[in-house]
């Protein structure tokens, strides 16, 4: 191939390279403006809570059978851990769904008995039982990758939805809302 | 000699506490930080541990992770493995909870087809490319 080709570039070609960059560059632009979402949600909602049963974390409450989530009534089952600075910061908001008659479940990672007992004396204690995950597995096993996390479950144990972080006072009425259509 | 002893102790405790309190978070699932004794399936674990992705620190696989919860991964993948499962059914046990971004090794999928199948379609290309310009001419070259 020698010379020109037989047919030249139409004019506009040459503008085809700087618009390539310059789509490049707004793709950019979005990545940084908008980062992506980079919470790990699980895979397991819409699907029945796994089966686990775990010990109690503390002696005088029960530990947490995953038996129980399918008792007919919603629950919330909250993950969290007395080292975890963002659980203090929900613990309030946990008291007030608490106070409107939502059950609480809790399932605690990788604690201490001691940690756990002072932990709930300075933030408060929403929970009807507390089972112990001291390796994390159960943990793994609902698909949960950091604490604090909540799932709601409906009545036939059930996920219906996961909180991903703290529970801030704006969710409140929306985990309520999650708990009523679960209801249904 | 007892300020001496006091001063110490002062030094040790302030050095000691953080370490204490920190170590809650460590994970003390029995596998966390021990391998497996049967040296083929430690190798087995090593292999599927590097291929699966910290949920907490994202950009590194659970065997160089030093979260608690990648701790915990590696002592379900080692525990899981010891009691014979196949590796490939620990990896699908994971991704069920977690979705494909829990494994750094990509399934073909319906939204993944391309990234396996434009290599190909490339290749292909070029060869074609290539086999018109190396043709002989009067074929490929009209000049």
């Amino acid at each position: 191939m020698t010379g020109t080709s037989p047919h030249t570039a139409p004019r506009w070609a040459i503008w085809l390279p700087l618009a390539l960059f310059l789509a490049f560059v707004v793709l950019v632009l979005i990545g940084l403006l908008r980062p992506a979402d980079r919470n790990v949600t699980s895979a397991l909602v819409g699907k029945p809570m796994p089966a686990f049963n775990l010990p109690p974390a503390l002696p005088a409450r029960p530990g947490l059978d995953s038996k129980i989530l399918a008792n007919g009534k919603p629950h919330l089952v909250n993950i969290f851990a007395s080292w975890c600075v963002p659980c203090r910061v929900e613990a309030p908001q946990l008291g007030v769904l608490a106070a409107r008659g939502v059950p609480i479940e809790g399932i605690s990672v990788r604690d201490s008995t001691e940690n756990l007992q002072a932990f709930l004396e300075e933030n408060g204690d929403p929970f009807q039982r507390i089972g112990a995950d001291d390796d994390g597995k159960v943990q793994l096993a609902l698909g949960s990758s950091g604490v604090p996390e909540t799932y709601v479950v409906d009545g036939k144990g059930t996920i219906i939805y996961q909180h991903i972080g703290e529970i801030r006072p704006e969710h409140v009425e929306m985990l309520l809302e999650k708990l009523k259509e679960a209801s249904r | 000699m007892r300020n001496l002893a006091a001063a110490i102790s002062t030094i040790v405790l302030l050095v000691v506490a953080p370490v204490a309190s920190a170590q809650e978070e460590q994970s003390t699932a029995p596998y966390a930080y021990r391998q497996l004794d049967d040296e083929k399936a430690e190798r087995k674990a090593q292999d599927l541990m590097e291929s699966l992705r910290c949920l907490q620190c994202q950009g590194q696989s659970i065997a160089d992770s030093d979260a608690p919860i990648a701790g915990s991964m590696r002592s379900l993948v080692r525990e899981r493995i010891a009691a014979g499962e196949k590796p490939e059914e620990i990896r699908s046990w994971l991704i069920e909870r977690y979705g494909d971004y829990v494994s750094y090794a990509p399934r073909v999928t319906g939204l993944t087809w391309p990234l396996f199948a434009v290599p190909g379609f490339l290749l292909l290309l070029a060869f074609l490319l290539l086999r018109r310009r190396f043709a002989g001419p009067g074929r490929g070259d009209r000049s």
